[in-house]
């Protein structure tokens, strides 16, 4: 059963290896943040594979880890315990309808009969969408006995009452729930059993899929005889599971490469990647499509949902007389691929090269996707028994693994961090400025122009505005390009963006949010200026990535409407927003801020104020870490592989050079000064140096490695060698095995992130995590800081601390908090 | 210049709920007289405001509308446009040195004559002071220019004006792709051997790909027969309600032809050919035949089909309107009063073609009336699904709350009152000229049928509308 109700589109993005080269001369503005943006986070294969278009799949590009997406979507399980006792009035969804079974209510399912056609309409109840719970597959058993037992009824229609969501999937809580890799396995057994059921029917099954069809609700889809979606943005198709660290358990690994091929059936399992009704349609995942439509006489969704149901009763009545044949023609090229996988080399080259490059993605971390392969390949080589077989039992498997959990932790800290704790703001922000058109104000301005807040966007020179204009057009009309907005949605939603270099009006802005140059004295000139301008209840929001914000606030005449919002850069594509407030910051403006946020797509931490914030102050012991390593001798490509295979998606020297040498200088002077020796660790002198020398990272084409313009394999800088001879510090040889570097680094992050919360810093270990994996990178497969500690042991982690405070003193002595959680084994971030 | 009173006692079709009426008009050059209210005893009122001149239409014909591709493809859409130029004079024996301006609507321009009103109009033997202009509003082009017309004469400026409209589809512009135009052009510019030989090495063979004109919506992306399907779909018209829809325009098309009612149709000799005299896309077939059609736009469960949409075609209209005391002087007797008139535009995606069911209430409210008033219904028939989907929206209290923002529904028009003499599923649509046409239909029809109001509506491209109350001149 494939888990993963989602509810959003993702943004399948590709980020492009280009994607932050803007950043050149740029190098104050946005700070530490911009340059983790450069660093994407989730899997450097989604960098490098094109989005793919047209019936050609190939199976080498597929993006295993694409977990934004899973953290992207918002559950409706959730609601599932409450799941309601209430019947609804069998009157009102049979109306239409004869036949004395058909009026029995249940709770997540009804049905009545057209004709000849039964119409089985799911509708779990006090909830958004429909989830595969026990319950809902039992009714739905139940009525599909029915059904086959009535001589009455010769096909049958499934669709869902709600508008924008067939079946989000399975029940994740169900999943959770279960102790054991048997009682997983059985429901794997059970949702196999019920699907063959469907896939066998004598009699046709048309469903008719309007909104989220992903996980368990893809794979009964597909175990019907016949699909027919609408072409809609909300309806999705997709097999998600991955990104829980699961696979599709439901027959999902047997049939998907039967119906779509197996390189499409790889793609799709691999990345988990929601595909669009169009889309499914030129693939062969449904069979017809309907078009949303507009009002009538009555809202256009509802009327919408009845249209499907009227066409795909059609069909039903058209395949049970025959008229109809569910046999697809296929376009030459899938021919083509069919025949060659006809061939067994061909197919064992396939499975190989797939095997090579997930290896390759996801260095081993990550078990999902190796169990997919296999588990398709089982199927296929020896045949649907074993295949089904292989797929429960690895099923079961990939549920117990650690890797699961803290993949669906992550999940479900990614639907909470959607939400506004702070309830509504006593005004909707409506109009937004935002100062400084550089990289990170127009990513600013572009995600929020295209949620539908009228956006001014000031900066002081017109190239510079001129600058961040063309990012928000380009932003806009690469989305046109990949089809995800019409090109005139596009002009019309660039013309809700304002570019001016004046403070003309400001007067109506709602909030303010500044992205100007990282410099404490600029900041308090532009907060004076602005809030000369801006009415009383607007909000005045910082983006910094290190500036304390109640220094910022210090000038303020109304401190209590000064917030921080660091995003994360490229902010069109990062998830994370942190969100800073000081002790004056009042709730209002926090629910404020939340609320833009959250309109602008993002996933949000809400922290304290204090120097580094919880993002960047966990990042740099880190940083001065892999100072230390470097200058013990540790090549930069030795580094850079070394935190790779632990699970960053990128090295550690290649993300100072990333983040910028100037920059991360700026940060642990700053901190340091904050901080002390705890902060301590590598020598600053070595960024001091490399500064001198121009040696900036990325942005100047030089830093651990020289970066030219269209050279893929960067090369080690050389000259680095005589200033890291120069700094070389003796290596403590009993701490400095791989795995010791590996742990040094993330240990001193996991400790820094427990003391924000010890310290207040962070509210909850929730957005520790979500902060750290979705900010910084954090290993996705460990889940977190806190996630870590959990399934780790806080004593482990204590132990290992300890150890490296022999070697090398206070830097690494463990928190107070680590420390209880390591004497109360007992004791969970997560219960 | 004196004033006149006009008294006419007026029958009213039966349908009607006044049996016998009595109405007087002013009409009148001097202002005075013209503010001063109207003596009305048990009359309809009349749509005369003050201080505004009375527009009247003298009268409009228009070459018969023809199936894209037959007796007219060989012509270009000017030598339409003077056909119907042609034909007015005829008509009416305009003095040609009277005509103060002229105006023409069409929507795909031949770039050639991308002014062609100007260009009809010097090959139709107008004088060549009378300046002209062309506008374009997708189907309610004609429209358009009919109501600039109005505005023109309205506030003074002119006596005399001739709208009109034409389209040619047997022929469009289909230009190479932006590619090759922007090599050639570049070309052009080339000075040297090496400048052009390094341009033409720059030639791939898809920049020989052509582009052809639009059939989609711009905004959108989406042909307006997809539209129209999804709004029948919206309004839950049926394809036999829609077929039914069809095969009544084209029943009453043609036996408006045999009993010669349509007599805004001039003949047209065309060059080369045989005299054109009638319209040719009438065809009634049953509705047997018509289910066996395939969809055209929805496949492969759509109900838009060929049968039940209006169908490319060539064609022109031409009408003189007159400032009322200019027409009178002249001793012309006026066929109708042009009066209130609204453009309306909405949602391009979702209510592309339902601009008259926006359009009637409002012009209704404008001009003081209410449905019962109208006696001549002519609205544009796109599509039978799209017309049926209007009369369903126009009829929903549910709709004008959620979507008009007025409280109640204004109420769908009686059928009985409707185009009863065809309409644009069976005479034919050359988008540019069927405003002049309904127009024409309208002021006909009343004086045939009797009644006082007529009431034109029509939907275009871009999501807009329009209607407008043609009011019978007394007889």
């Amino acid at each position: 059963m494939g888990p993963v109700p989602s509810r959003e589109e993702s943004h399948l993005v590709s980020r492009k290896r280009t994607a932050g080269r803007g950043a050149k001369g740029n190098s104050a503005r946005g700070g530490f943040s911009q340059a983790v943006r450069r660093a994407p986070i989730w899997g450097q294969a989604e960098q490098k594979s094109p989005p793919l278009r047209g019936p050609r799949l190939s199976p080498f590009h597929f993006r295993p880890l694409q977990l934004k997406m899973v953290a992207s979507r918002a559950i409706g399980s959730l609601s599932r315990a409450t799941a309601s006792r209430i019947r609804r009035c069998p009157g009102y969804t049979c109306r239409n309808f004869s036949g004395s079974s058909a009026l029995r209510a249940r709770t997540h399912i009804n049905y009545g009969v057209k004709g000849d056609v039964a119409v089985v309409r799911i509708n779990s109840p006090n909830s958004k969408v429909n989830t595969l719970n026990k319950e809902l597959q039992s009714e739905f058993m139940e009525v599909m006995n029915e059904i086959w037992a009535s001589d009455q009824i010769r096909s049958a229609v499934l669709i869902s009452s709600k508008p924008g969501c067939f079946i989000a999937g399975a029940d994740i809580n169900m999943l959770a729930s279960c102790k054991t890799f048997e009682e997983v396995t059985q429901i794997s057994r059970e949702g196999q059993k019920t699907f063959e059921k469907l896939e066998k029917s004598t009699k046709p099954i048309v469903a008719a899929i309007s909104g989220a069809c992903l996980g368990g609700g893809l794979e009964l889809a597909i175990a019907c005889q016949y699909r027919i979606a609408t072409k809609d943005r909300k309806t999705v198709l997709g097999t998600p599971e991955v990104l829980l660290g699961i696979l599709p358990g439901a027959g999902g690994t047997q049939r998907l490469p039967k119906m779509v091929g197996v390189p499409a059936a790889f793609d799709m399992m691999l990345t988990g990647r929601n595909i669009r009704a169009d889309r499914a349609k030129k693939m062969g995942l449904v069979d017809q499509l309907v078009d949303p439509l507009g009002p009538g006489l009555k809202p256009p969704e509802e009327r919408t949902i009845e249209y499907l149901e009227e066409v795909a009763v059609t069909f039903a009545k058209g395949l049970s007389d025959k008229k109809i044949s569910i046999k697809r023609d296929k376009g030459l090229v899938d021919k083509l691929i069919s025949y060659a996988m006809s061939i067994p080399f061909v197919r064992q080259q396939i499975y190989k090269k797939v095997e090579e490059k997930v290896q390759k993605q996801t260095k081993g971390l990550y078990p999902a996707p190796l169990k997919i392969i296999d588990v398709v390949k089982t199927g296929i080589e020896q045949g649907n028994e074993a295949g089904y077989l292989s797929e429960s039992q690895k099923f079961g498997e990939l549920a117990m693994t650690k890797e699961s959990k803290a993949l669906i932790g992550l999940y479900h800290g990614q639907v909470l961090c959607k939400k506004n704790k702070f309830g509504a703001p006593q005004k909707e922000a409506k109009h937004l400025a935002i100062l400084g058109a550089g990289l990170m104000g127009a990513g600013i301005a572009q995600v929020s122009v295209d949620k539908g807040l009228r956006t001014i966007l000031k900066d002081a020179t017109l190239a510079g505005l001129g600058r961040g204009q063309q990012q928000v057009f380009k932003g806009l009309n690469d989305k046109v390009k990949k089809k995800a907005l019409t090109s005139f949605e596009r002009d019309s939603i660039f013309s809700s963006l304002t570019g001016q270099l004046d403070y003309q009006g400001f007067e109506k802005a709602d909030m303010v949010i500044e992205a100007v140059f990282e410099d404490l004295s600029l900041k308090h000139r532009v907060l004076k200026e602005v809030e000369a301008v801006i009415p009383d209840h607007c909000v005045f929001a910082s983006n910094t990535s290190a500036l304390p914000i109640n220094e910022i606030a210090a000038v303020s005449k109304r401190p209590e409407k000064v917030i921080g919002m660091h995003y994360f850069s490229p902010v069109d594509k990062m998830q994370l927003l942190e969100i800073i407030t000081t002790d004056k910051t009042s709730k209002d403006t926090m629910a404020s801020a939340v609320a833009v946020g959250l309109k602008q797509g993002k996933v949000i931490i809400v922290v304290k104020d204090g120097p580094g914030f919880y993002t960047t102050r966990c990042l740099a012991p880190m940083m001065s870490e892999v100072l230390r390593i470097l200058q013990e001798g540790v090549e930069p490509k030795k580094l850079d592989s070394l935190t790779t295979s632990f699970g960053f998606p990128v090295g550690a020297a290649t993300l100072v050079d990333e983040v910028g040498v100037d920059v991360a200088k700026h940060v642990s002077e700053d901190l340091g000064k904050a901080f002390g020796e705890r902060f301590g660790g590598g020598s600053v002198e070595l960024l001091k140096q490399m500064v001198s020398r121009g040696f900036l990272g990325r942005k100047s084409g030089k830093g651990f490695y020289i970066y030219q313009e269209g050279v893929k394999n960067k090369n080690v800088n050389s000259d680095m060698d005589g200033i890291l001879a120069s700094l070389k510090v003796p290596p403590k040889s009993e701490v400095s095995s791989d795995e010791d570097i590996q742990y040094r680094l993330v240990t001193r992050f996991v400790n820094e992130a427990v003391l924000c919360l010890q310290e207040g810093i962070l509210a909850t270990p929730t957005e520790g995590d979500i902060g750290a994996v979705f900010g910084l990178g954090f290993p996705p497969c460990l889940g977190g800081p806190f996630r870590f500690v959990d399934l780790y042991g806080a004593q482990k982690v204590v132990d290992r601390l300890r150890r490296y405070e022999a070697a090398y003193g206070k830097q690494f002595t463990p928190c107070q908090l680590l420390i209880d959680h390591a004497n109360s084994p007992n004791k969970k971030f997560y219960q | 210049m004196t004033s006149m009173l006009t008294y006419t006692f007026k029958n009213l079709p039966s349908t009607s709920k006044w049996a016998l009426q009595f109405f007087v008009r002013p009409l009148s050059c001097s202002s005075q007289l013209r503010a001063a209210p109207a003596a009305q005893t048990k009359s309809k009122k009349t749509l005369a405001k003050p201080n505004i001149r009375n527009v009247v239409v003298v009268d409009g014909v228009r070459i018969p509308f023809l199936q894209s591709g037959t007796s007219y493809k060989d012509l270009m859409p000017h030598d339409l446009a003077r056909a119907a130029l042609s034909g007015l004079l005829t008509r009416t024996n305009v003095p040609k040195d009277l005509v103060d301006y002229i105006i023409f609507g069409t929507v795909i321009q031949e770039v050639k004559t991308s002014n062609v009103a100007r260009e009809a109009a010097l090959g139709a033997g107008f004088s060549d002071k009378t300046p002209a202009h062309t506008v374009t509003m997708a189907c309610i082009s004609s429209n358009q220019a009919m109501t600039t017309g109005i505005g023109l004469i309205a506030s003074g400026q002119y006596d005399v004006v001739v709208a009109g409209g034409v389209e040619l589809m047997s022929d469009v512009p289909i230009r190479h792709s932006r590619k090759m135009r922007k090599m050639m052009l570049e070309l052009n510019k080339a000075k040297t051997l090496g400048q052009r030989l390094s341009l033409i090495s720059k030639f791939r063979l898809n920049f020989l790909s052509p582009e052809l004109p639009a059939v989609a919506e711009f905004s959108t992306s989406e042909t307006m027969g997809h539209s129209a399907d999804r709004l029948a779909a919206a309004f839950a018209v049926s394809r036999l309600d829609q077929d039914e829809y069809a095969l009544r325009s084209h029943s009453l098309a043609k036996k408006a032809q045999d009993e010669g009612l349509l007599s805004d149709v001039v003949p047209f000799k065309v060059p080369g050919r045989e005299t054109v005299t009638k319209d040719n896309g009438i065809r009634p077939s049953s509705l047997e035949q018509m289910a066996k059609l395939k969809p055209a736009f929805i496949k492969p469960y759509g109900t838009v089909t060929a049968a039940n949409s209006s169908f490319l075609t060539d064609g022109a209209s031409a009408m003189l309107i007159m400032a009322e005391e200019k027409a009178l002087a002249l001793g012309y007797k006026p066929k109708a009063y042009l009066r209130d008139f609204v453009y309306v535009s909405q949602d391009p995606k979702d209510q592309l073609l339902l601009g008259p069911t926006y359009a009637t209430p409002k012009v209704l409210e404008k001009a003081g009336l209410t449905m019962n008033d109208i006696d001549a219904f002519e609205f544009h028939e796109a599509f039978s699904g799209q017309i049926l989907a209007n009369f369903k929206a126009m009829d929903s209290d549910w709709f004008a709350q959620n979507y008009m923002g007025r409280k109640t529904k204004v109420g769908s028009p009686p059928l009985e009152k409707f185009n009863n003499w065809g309409g644009s599923l069976s005479l034919g649509h050359p988008f540019g000229a069927t405003g002049c046409r309904l127009v024409m239909a309208a002021a006909n029809r009343l004086r045939k049928e009797g009644g006082q109001y007529g009431l034109v509506a029509a939907c275009a491209a871009g999501g807009q509308g329009h209607a407008m109350i043609v009011e019978a001149y007394p007889k």
